[in-house]
């Protein structure tokens, strides 16, 4: 009996677990869309108000976080399915973080080096030949 | 003696919610993703691995704006625009972004009528959605040439740092191309619509598969992706 409960539950729970694929009602796509909008005209006037400094990053980080979790959630049903399905594909790209890591501290070091050795030359005599 | 409760067992038990449930499903010997059509994950796989590939770009053009030693170009200013004798900052981007944004709502709205087997509909959403592709990558073009016309090229640009040029070229560049890759099976995804392929389950001209509605939630997938990586790009490259 209280099998049957739990299972009504789950069934209600998740109304894009059926075999007839993902069906919603069209209201959650229009306010997903708006919500969309209104982030992208936020981050667009955190860069027309020429918002600086550590509250600009923070900004823009924020609303790129909202949107692409929006968009992952909603807009491509990652809330409605299995968690075998969600953790197989959202964990791997967290292991980007760690390429960000290695390459914030190459692009440190390549700076300091490119400091070390070209920052004390005087500036170049005379037109510099284009490059190709 | 002591009364038994008979248990039927034709009815299969629910499946396991939660962490439970991952580690159910991976270990049931069985396909591990459950209750969905296996191209769905197929298609998923695909994006992680493009995830990487932009992830990769992103990277990189963090890596080389964080060793360069000459300032790097404002993309404020590089990509603002004149109207009505004003100069709007990064307005094309903007445009560009909300077109893209409406393509993806209407890519959702048209897997929705996909499975209500609205043919109708669901052709003319998955028509719009490609216009707004199209449209979104005009507006690239449009941008290329102004950038070029004033000089930026991978190697060079007038403004600062050699490296924005290539990381401009790279980025952008490869992800217009998803976007017409994405546009070119839209179209081919609406006319099969069109034809009433799905409904009448008829054979892919490449795979010999069934017609199915899943194959538009499928390319909707890749389309949303397309619209993702825009969100990515626009932050860490335009505002950044």
């Amino acid at each position: 009996m209280a099998h049957a409960e739990t299972h009504h539950a789950h069934a209600e729970a998740q109304p894009g677990a059926h075999v007839q694929g993902q069906q919603h009602p069209l209201g959650v796509y229009f306010k997903i869309w708006g919500l969309l909008f209104v982030l992208s005209i936020a981050s667009y006037l955190v860069d027309y108000f020429h918002v600086q400094g550590l509250l600009r990053w923070f900004l823009i980080i924020v609303f790129m976080l909202l949107k692409a979790g929006l968009i992952v959630a909603v807009f491509m049903h990652m809330m409605w399915e299995r968690m075998a399905l969600v953790y197989a594909i959202v964990i791997p790209p967290v292991l980007l973080l760690t390429l960000v890591g290695i390459g914030a501290l190459d692009g440190k070091y390549t700076f300091t080096t490119r400091g070390t050795f070209f920052g004390n030359e005087a500036p170049a005599p005379g037109p510099v030949p284009p490059k190709h | 003696m002591a009364p038994h409760q008979a248990t039927g067992t034709a009815a299969s038990l629910p499946p396991a919610q939660g962490l439970q449930g991952v580690v159910a499903d991976f270990s049931s010997d069985q396909r591990a993703f459950k209750n969905v059509p296996w191209g769905k994950p197929m298609m998923w796989i695909f994006l992680v691995s493009d995830t990487f590939i932009f992830g990769s770009f992103l990277i990189s053009y963090m890596t080389v704006r964080i060793s360069t030693t000459v300032p790097w170009p404002n993309p404020s200013e590089v990509f603002s625009l004149t109207v009505f004798g004003n100069n709007v900052p990064l307005l094309l981007i903007a445009i560009m972004t909300f077109v893209l944004i409406s393509s993806s709502g209407t890519m959702a709205l048209a897997v929705n009528y996909g499975y209500r087997r609205d043919r109708r509909k669901t052709f003319f959403l998955l028509l719009a959605t490609a216009a707004l592709g199209a449209t979104f990558v005009g507006m690239q073009a449009f941008e290329w040439t102004k950038l070029i016309m004033e000089g930026v090229r991978p190697w060079g640009n007038p403004w600062g740092a050699a490296q924005f040029g290539s990381a401009f070229f790279m980025i952008t560049g490869f992800h217009g191309t998803h976007v017409t890759i994405g546009v070119i099976f839209l179209i081919i995804v609406a006319v099969k619509v069109w034809r009433g392929d799905l409904d009448r389950e008829r054979a892919g001209f490449l795979t010999g598969r069934r017609g199915n509605y899943e194959i538009v939630e499928i390319m909707g997938l890749y389309w949303h992706f397309v619209d993702l990586v825009w969100v990515f790009i626009f932050a860490f490259f335009y505002l950044w």
